[in-house]
């Protein structure tokens, strides 16, 4: 019943509308069209101004709305994020000034040369210096945010400090794989044709190094203050580990591994008081379109404290215990434990939206 | 008056007009003048009107998938009997609200704003403008409509296969569209996008080199490069652009294609999808997204420099003032154009690109803020002092230099590679792309459509329905895509279904309410123009003065109702440029005026 109701207001307004204006062009004829024109110019070109004032006081109130819910308010949780939240604000008062600048010549040149009897346009083809003037001013404010721009660039995609800690990150449809390199440091080898149940990542068990890896999927425990790389692959198809508190993004792609790395700032127990939310998690959004289930591949980041992420790393289990249940010291004793894990893992593998 | 003399010889020229209209009559059959027709004005009709039901398709899908961003926790029952299976229960599948998104892209990007903007004008205007009798190869010109019509079938089936259109994006990335594996619409429906847009590609093809070709080769005497009106320039540099640009794309295209059917690993390595160990080894995704881009980015000028040139002629006649810096009007289009090429990969900051050659793509996107601040200032200047004559192709023409600056000055972030990393994929791409190739292109193509409508259909559109519709579709446009900025920059990603489970993005509930609300009295206010357009074509208002805006450009020169050959007898020699507004005191001069004796030089 509404649904027709609300069909047939809409189609009157319609029609309403329609009728309203071939009036108007009635009306026009017989009041001569010269004159109805004139009025509709004059009509106009104050809406016009009415549209910029509205339209300043709009952006005004917007940002009184919302800039709480930007990430300006709690800060970026990185060292580079920082720099990153600088520039846009440089970046945004820079095109702002822009912005308010030429809008409101544009509003205000139309309003103010509105057609009148007593006015002749003005003619005033070109002007050598007006146009150098404009050419030369936009490009030395880029050039600075262009200089700007490329020092952080580079610093972000150089190569990560000496000390970080190394992680690896695999996205697939529909969910994030973590693996710990473990106490040699140094991430097993992996061969996707290898990819078979349990052993979920296709990790190459005959390389030594891969033996203490650990795999978790989903939550990833990091230190604070201690730079923190990622090496990122995806098994799929395109992923992107979006890191919007850091300020950070980078693709996963299947077959040419990518990193990325930062320092985070603040564990998470630090940003649930920063942001005033109990609730607060650094969560991992997938940015590029990978399926159906795109939205929900979601990832969490914990940032502890550098006692808690030792503590967290000495509960983990080699990968290697996982796939191989017997190679595990005392495998009789754990056999249920084991039999869960792998299932948790072979989970993992298919898709959640199935 | 001074022009009554040149009005007198146009009338004279209309009375011939309808003699010759009817002795043609009498071998034009209705398939010849209407279907197959290969008058360059009829063809323009066909891709405008072809364009305008891609253009209400492609909104309403904007419309449903904004009623799941806006309303998630709401079912809405009529869907299912609209949608079927795809809406199960009355809410919209995730696969098919990402099928709506890709579609509403592609739709949009390609149908409406590359084949019904430059396929409209182009074909419409540049004989017109630059006094030729058609396009150099009229039957090539009529080619390129079929094609594209065909190109729209096969699009237009893929909606309705079992396994839902393409939906992987309208970029369309490998290997999520190569494997049918990984999505639904990765079947049978993306081979139906690329043969679709193989089809369009040709089409497109065949419209620019005869473009091109008209426009190096047929303009009519005295008509110098440099005397073009700007609408020819932006269109000569929209039709280069896409010559060199489009073919990159097919290949793209062809490649996916194989990749897909016949096993080849062009963009696939090293995948296991849904368990199962793919063989394909060697190939690189990323090149899909260089082939990709290297179309990519130019389309948005494909898109944008029409609008543009529309725009400059419409705010110049209307403000009756040359306008201003013509020369660098032109430099500024060229070196865009030049430019265009020279970006691509700044769609690709974040794939892990080399981040030396990165800083070359930084460079070179930043410095289009150079000729695209040219064009702002210069037509701000045009309109300073000007005696500005409101009509709503100029009220549209002023909401396109609003919206292109207000969407050029996001691309200085986007462009940055730095920020870049932060806003990429975000809502605040959203926003920067919607206002500036999205709406502000619209603004273009609706000025061109309120001011061309007299010399296509001899008829006006309803003024009153036109200010409505301007100032709905600003309002609108500003309203909804404003505020996505503030979402951008809490890092919301684009292309999801759903916010509600993400602690960090479902803040906005309220906002996407909002938006999604104002979209739909938007897309209302679209439908009060596709009725004004359709109403007016038979009961508008007539034309009753060959040049209704007092315009110089030659088209205003021909019949109220231009026949085939445009032109009763010879065409008109031309005298000056297409800018002679408010010189030596007198209002405008029309082209086709000899310089005269005491005219001042400038």
């Amino acid at each position: 019943m509404t649904k027709i109701l609300l069909i047939s207001i809409v189609i009157m307004i319609f029609i309403i509308i329609f009728q309203i204006s071939k009036a108007s062009e009635y009306v026009s004829v017989l009041k001569g069209e010269e004159k109805s024109r004139k009025q509709n110019n004059r009509i106009n070109a104050f809406l016009l101004i009415v549209f910029l004032v509205l339209g300043l006081i709009g952006c005004w109130w917007c940002n009184n709305l919302y800039y709480g819910k930007t990430l300006f308010v709690q800060g970026a949780a990185s060292e580079m994020g920082e720099k990153i939240d600088l520039m846009l604000y440089i970046t945004i008062a820079v095109t702002g000034v822009v912005f308010f600048a030429t809008q409101i010549l544009l509003f205000w040149f139309s309003f103010k040369y509105q057609e009148r009897d007593d006015r002749k346009a003005y003619y005033f083809p070109h002007n050598t210096k007006l146009e150098l003037l404009w050419t030369t001013v936009p490009a030395i404010f880029l050039t600075v945010l262009v200089v700007f721009g490329l020092k952080y660039w580079f610093k972000m995609t150089g190569e990560a400090p000496k000390n970080s800690v190394v992680i690896e990150v695999t996205g697939h449809q529909f969910g994030w794989e973590f693996r710990y390199p473990g106490s040699d440091k140094i991430l097993g080898k992996k061969d996707y044709r290898l990819t078979k149940g349990s052993n979920s990542l296709g990790v190459d068990f005959n390389d030594p190094a891969s033996l203490d890896d650990m795999h978790v999927p989903a939550t990833v425990h990091i230190p604070v203050g201690k730079p923190v790389k990622f090496v990122i692959n995806a098994q799929d198809v395109i992923h992107d580990v979006g890191l919007s508190h850091f300020r950070m993004k980078m693709d996963a792609v299947p077959g040419i591994p990518t990193t990325l790395w930062f320092t985070p700032l603040y564990t998470t127990e630090e940003m649930k008081v920063r942001t005033g939310n109990p609730n607060f998690v650094y969560e991992i959004s997938c940015d590029q379109m990978c399926g159906k289930g795109h939205f929900t591949m979601r990832g969490v980041i914990v940032v502890d404290t550098q006692e808690e992420y030792l503590k967290y790393l000495a509960t983990l289990e080699p990968e290697y215990w996982t796939v191989f249940p017997d190679k595990k010291p005392g495998a009789q004793k754990t056999a249920t434990t084991d039999s869960t894990k792998s299932k948790a893992s072979l989970a993992a593998i298919m898709p959640a939206g199935n | 008056m001074s022009n009554t003399a040149t009005l007198q010889t146009v009338q004279e020229a209309e009375v011939h007009g309808v003699h010759h209209h009817e002795h043609h009559e009498h071998h034009e059959t209705f398939i010849s003048k209407y279907v197959f027709s290969q008058d360059h004005k009829m063809i323009a009709r066909q891709f405008l009107i072809t364009g305008m039901i891609w253009a209400i398709i492609g909104g309403l899908f904007s419309v449903l998938f904004r009623l799941q961003l806006g309303y998630p926790n709401s079912t809405f029952p009529w869907l299912e009997d609209l949608l079927g299976h795809w809406a199960k229960g009355g809410k919209l599948q995730p696969e098919f609200y990402y099928a709506l998104v890709t579609m509403h892209g592609t739709i949009l990007v390609f149908f409406v704003l590359t084949a019904g903007l430059s396929g409209t004008f182009a074909n419409f205007l540049i004989p017109l403008q630059i006094g030729a009798r058609d396009m150099a190869s009229p039957m090539l010109n009529m080619l390129s409509y079929w094609f594209f019509f065909l190109a729209s079938i096969i699009m237009f089936s893929s909606l309705f296969v079992q396994t839902g259109p393409a939906s992987g994006g309208w970029t369309i990335y490998p290997p999520l569209s190569a494997l049918g594996d990984a999505s639904s619409g990765s079947k049978i429906g993306m081979d139906l996008w690329l043969a679709s847009m193989a089809m369009f590609i040709i089409s497109s093809l065949l419209g620019g080199l005869n473009y091109i070709t008209t426009i190096l080769n047929m303009r009519t005497k005295g008509m110098s490069m440099t005397r073009m009106p700007l609408t020819i320039w932006a269109l000569f540099f929209t039709a280069v652009l896409g010559v060199l640009s489009f073919p990159v794309l097919l290949s793209g295209a062809i490649l996916l294609l194989f990749d897909r059917n016949l096993g080849t690993s062009f963009f696939l390595s090293d995948i296991v999808v849904n368990g199962k160990i793919l063989p394909n080894e060697g190939g690189s995704a990323i090149l899909f997204q260089h082939l990709f881009w290297f179309l990519g980015h130019p389309e948005v000028y494909i898109i944008l420099l029409p609008a543009m040139g529309m725009s400059s002629e419409i705010i110049s006649v209307n403000s009756r003032k040359p306008i201003f810096g013509y020369m660098a009007m032109v430099g500024s289009l060229f070196a865009i154009a030049i430019l265009a090429f020279l970006v691509w990969a700044h769609h690709m900051f974040v794939t892990g690109l080399n981040p030396f050659l990165g800083a070359f793509f930084v460079l070179l996107t930043l410095l289009i803020a150079v000729p695209s601040a040219i064009k702002v200032f210069n037509w701000l200047t045009t309109l300073w002092r000007a005696n500005i004559r409101f009509t709503p192709a100029m009220l549209f023409a002023i909401g396109f230099v609003s919206l292109f600056i207000s969407g050029g000055l996001t691309g200085i972030f986007l462009g940055n590679s730095a920020l870049d990393i932060h806003l990429h994929d975000t809502y605040f791409v959203v926003a920067h792309f919607h206002i500036v190739m999205g709406v502000a292109s619209f603004m273009g193509m609706f000025a061109g459509v309120y001011h061309w409508f007299p010399k296509m259909y001899g008829r006006f559109l309803n003024n009153t329905l036109g200010y409505i519709h301007f100032w709905v579709t600003i309002t609108g446009a500003y309203l909804i895509f404003w505020p996505m900025h503030y979402e951008g920059l809490a890092g919301m990603p684009r292309r999801y279904y759903d916010f509600s489970n993400w602690e960090s993005f479902k803040m906005f509930a309220g906002l996407n309410e909002f938006i999604s609300f104002v979209s739909m009295i938007v897309f209302a206010a679209q439908l009060l123009f596709v009725f004004n357009f359709f109403y007016s074509i038979f009961k508008g208002r007539k034309v009753k003065d060959l040049n209704p805006w007092g315009a110089n450009t030659l088209e205003w020169t021909t019949p109220v109702n231009p026949g085939h050959g445009n032109w009763v007898g010879e065409i008109p020699e031309v005298h000056r440029g297409a800018y002679d507004y408010g010189k030596d005191g007198r209002e405008f001069i029309p082209q086709t005026e000899p310089i005269g004796e005491n005219e001042s030089h400038h």
